[in-house]
């Protein structure tokens, strides 16, 4: 019966693995929480379209209304870029955030806390950290949904300039990864439905500041270092980097700076589901 | 040795939330083919023990051994060989109830084919094939607890664990789930089961712990336990309420094993029934009501607390 599993293992980065720390079970980390979520979501693919429509929709706005308005912004580097092109990677960034909060959130809350999906898991070979890191991974499977969506559209509206656009797509799942690792730990946390309104008040105000309608340079420097420290900077700085082809080693800042949100993240999450589960 | 293969044993086995000690150095042992029980009232530490054998509980000290490995560290590979249905049904809602399965098996690891196989059998085995496609909400509480059961089979477990498998299920639907639990016994499946219900225990069970405040009172087949905690024969006398203390008083001239009086009734522990209902009455007693019955395991754990299973 133990013959299986061995041919579907699922090799996984030596850094991700010490971040579970003990909390997996046979090897197949979160695969088999990923494909309930999908069966799950059948039913909820609306959700998924709507998730898909957002970002496209501020888009649409901003190049039909305010695109028209606002000229060109400095771009990276200080190159001058119209207001679209400005605005779209940030956009892309935003809906990944948001995808992965809704799901790592929400979602993840009313599985531990109502639904017992985890407590059903847990009885099986799967282990805390098999369920960390299924809900992530589904998390950020949204994300690289958004992305490929998204970079169609743009394609289609003739807003692709470079080919580093295409690292967009794996940034994007990065970001997912980060924000979905983020929002795990931090639901594991959560008492009740009113906590949630602090995932509203740290989401909301980074979607608005973060570089995501103008440069970080209208600000004051003092107030540049406090969005500089957001996940969200770091995640628009990376998809406007790529998307208009202004690419240099201070990115990779940022992709440690997310992969390090992650990880840490699935390390939390899965220590505190097996505190609040395996008791 | 000789004897049948020990699937579970236990040595000093303890689980301590906080301060509260809910189970208490307790020992057993479990062999292959068994149908071993736990039988005691709410809070004697029965789930606690289910959860540290299904190895999603760490025993906070004591040995405890399953299926030859240990529980702290080889978790996964024991849940792997375990069915368990717990006290509270963990089905997911989001699913249907044929998806219900089929996810579950997955959870294990298992190929599609061979869950898409065992799911039709066993929805056959619980008879709810036909309700395979439908949501799991709507179904009622002995359809969702015999699913809960087919979900625990889906895997081929060594071992079956049942909390409470029919608490809360009407007499009809406690019957259905008892004898599908029969059928896996007669097949030679382990099960290991705890319930407040002597009859459930005294049904299943070849052997069963009396547990109580997180110890074990008592070891032993349904028959043996009785014969040795109670007496053949139970009297039972009600009373006018009026006349209850008098009459109870007078009774313990009775040559009777033991006398338990309690709020409603008094009951006589005595070898023949009838013969003592006959010295009642010789008494100048009248009962309002008096029955004559075989002891049970109730008597057997009411001997050994003073308190009944159901309190
Ligand atoms: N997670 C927990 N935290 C604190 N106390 C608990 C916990 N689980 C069980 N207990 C306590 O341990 C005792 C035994 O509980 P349990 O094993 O569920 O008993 P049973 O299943 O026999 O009703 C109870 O008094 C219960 O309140
Ligand atoms: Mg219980």
């Amino acid at each position: 019966m133990s013959s299986g599993p061995a041919t579907l293992r699922m090799p996984l980065p030596g850094l991700l693995g010490r971040a579970l720390a003990g909390g997996r079970g046979h090897g197949r980390g979160g695969l088999p929480l990923v494909e309930r979520n999908a069966r799950a979501y059948r039913h909820l693919w609306i959700l998924l379209v709507a998730g898909t429509l957002e970002p496209l929709f501020y888009l649409l706005s901003v190049r039909i209304g305010l695109g028209a308005l606002v000229g060109p912004v400095t771009g990276p580097g200080g190159r001058p870029v119209g207001y679209t092109e400005f605005v779209a990677p940030a956009l892309l960034a935003t809906s990944s955030m948001n995808g992965a909060v809704y799901d790592s959130t929400f979602s993840v809350f009313h599985k531990l806390k109502y639904a017992k999906v985890y407590d059903a898991a847990l009885a099986t070979p799967l282990g805390p950290g098999d369920v960390a890191l299924g809900e992530i991974t589904w998390a950020l499977s949204r994300g690289l949904l958004y992305a490929v969506t998204f970079l169609l559209v743009l394609a289609a509206l003739g807003l692709i300039h470079s080919a580093w656009l295409l690292v967009a797509v794996p940034a994007s799942v990065l970001i997912g990864f980060a924000f979905a690792g983020v929002g795990m730990a931090a639901t594991t946390y959560m008492r009740s439905w009113k906590d949630f309104d602090f995932v509203i008040l740290a989401t909301l105000p980074m979607f608005l500041f973060s570089t995501t309608f103008y440069p970080l340079s209208v600000y004051p420097r003092g107030l540049q270092i406090v969005v500089e420290c957001t996940p969200l900077y770091q995640a628009v700085t990376l998809l406007r980097g790529f998307s208009l082809g202004v690419v240099g080693p201070a990115m990779l800042g940022s992709v440690a700076y997310l992969a390090v949100l992650g990880l840490a993240g699935v390390y939390v999450a899965s220590r505190r589901i097996r505190r609040l589960l395996l008791k | 040795m000789g004897g049948a293969e020990i699937l579970v044993r236990a040595r000093g086995l303890t689980k301590r939330f906080g301060d509260f000690h809910a189970v208490v150095g307790i020992d057993f042992s479990i062999s292959r083919g068994e149908a071993f029980g736990f039988l005691g009232p709410n809070g004697a530490g029965k789930s606690s023990t289910m959860r540290m054998i299904g190895c999603v509980s760490p025993p906070t000290s004591g040995e405890l051994t399953i299926l030859g490995l240990n529980p702290v560290t080889d978790g996964p590979a024991i849940r792997a060989r375990l069915g368990v249905v717990p006290q509270e049904n963990t089905l997911d809602l989001e699913l249907t109830v044929r998806e219900n399965l089929l996810v579950y098996g997955r959870y294990f690891g298992l190929p599609r084919a061979v869950i898409r196989e065992r799911s039709a059998m066993l929805l056959d085995f619980v008879q709810l094939s036909d309700r395979a496609g439908d949501q799991v909400e709507p179904l009622s509480g002995g359809m969702k607890r015999r699913l809960v059961i087919a979900r625990s089979l889906i895997n081929e477990p060594d071992i079956l664990l049942l909390d409470e498998p029919t608490t809360g299920l009407d007499p009809q639907a406690r019957h259905i789930v008892w004898d599908r639990l029969f059928r896996l016994k007669q097949r030679g499946v382990t099960l290991i089961l705890t319930t407040h219900y002597m009859d459930e225990a005294e049904q299943l069970c070849d052997r069963l712990v009396v547990m109580d405040g997180g110890r074990i009172a008592a070891e032993g087949s349904p028959r043996a336990l009785i014969q040795r905690y109670s007496t053949p024969e139970v009297l039972e006398l009600r009373f006018d309420p009026g006349d209850h203390e008098q009459a109870a008083e007078k009774l313990r001239g009775l040559p009777a094993e033991r006398l338990e009086v309690l709020a409603d009734r008094v009951l006589i522990y005595i070898t023949n029934g009838d013969e003592a209902l006959a010295a009642v009455r010789g008494l100048g007693l009248e009962p309002l009501t008096s029955l004559v019955r075989r002891s049970t395991l109730e008597d057997v754990f009411l001997q050994l607390t003073g308190r009944h299973l159901d309190d």
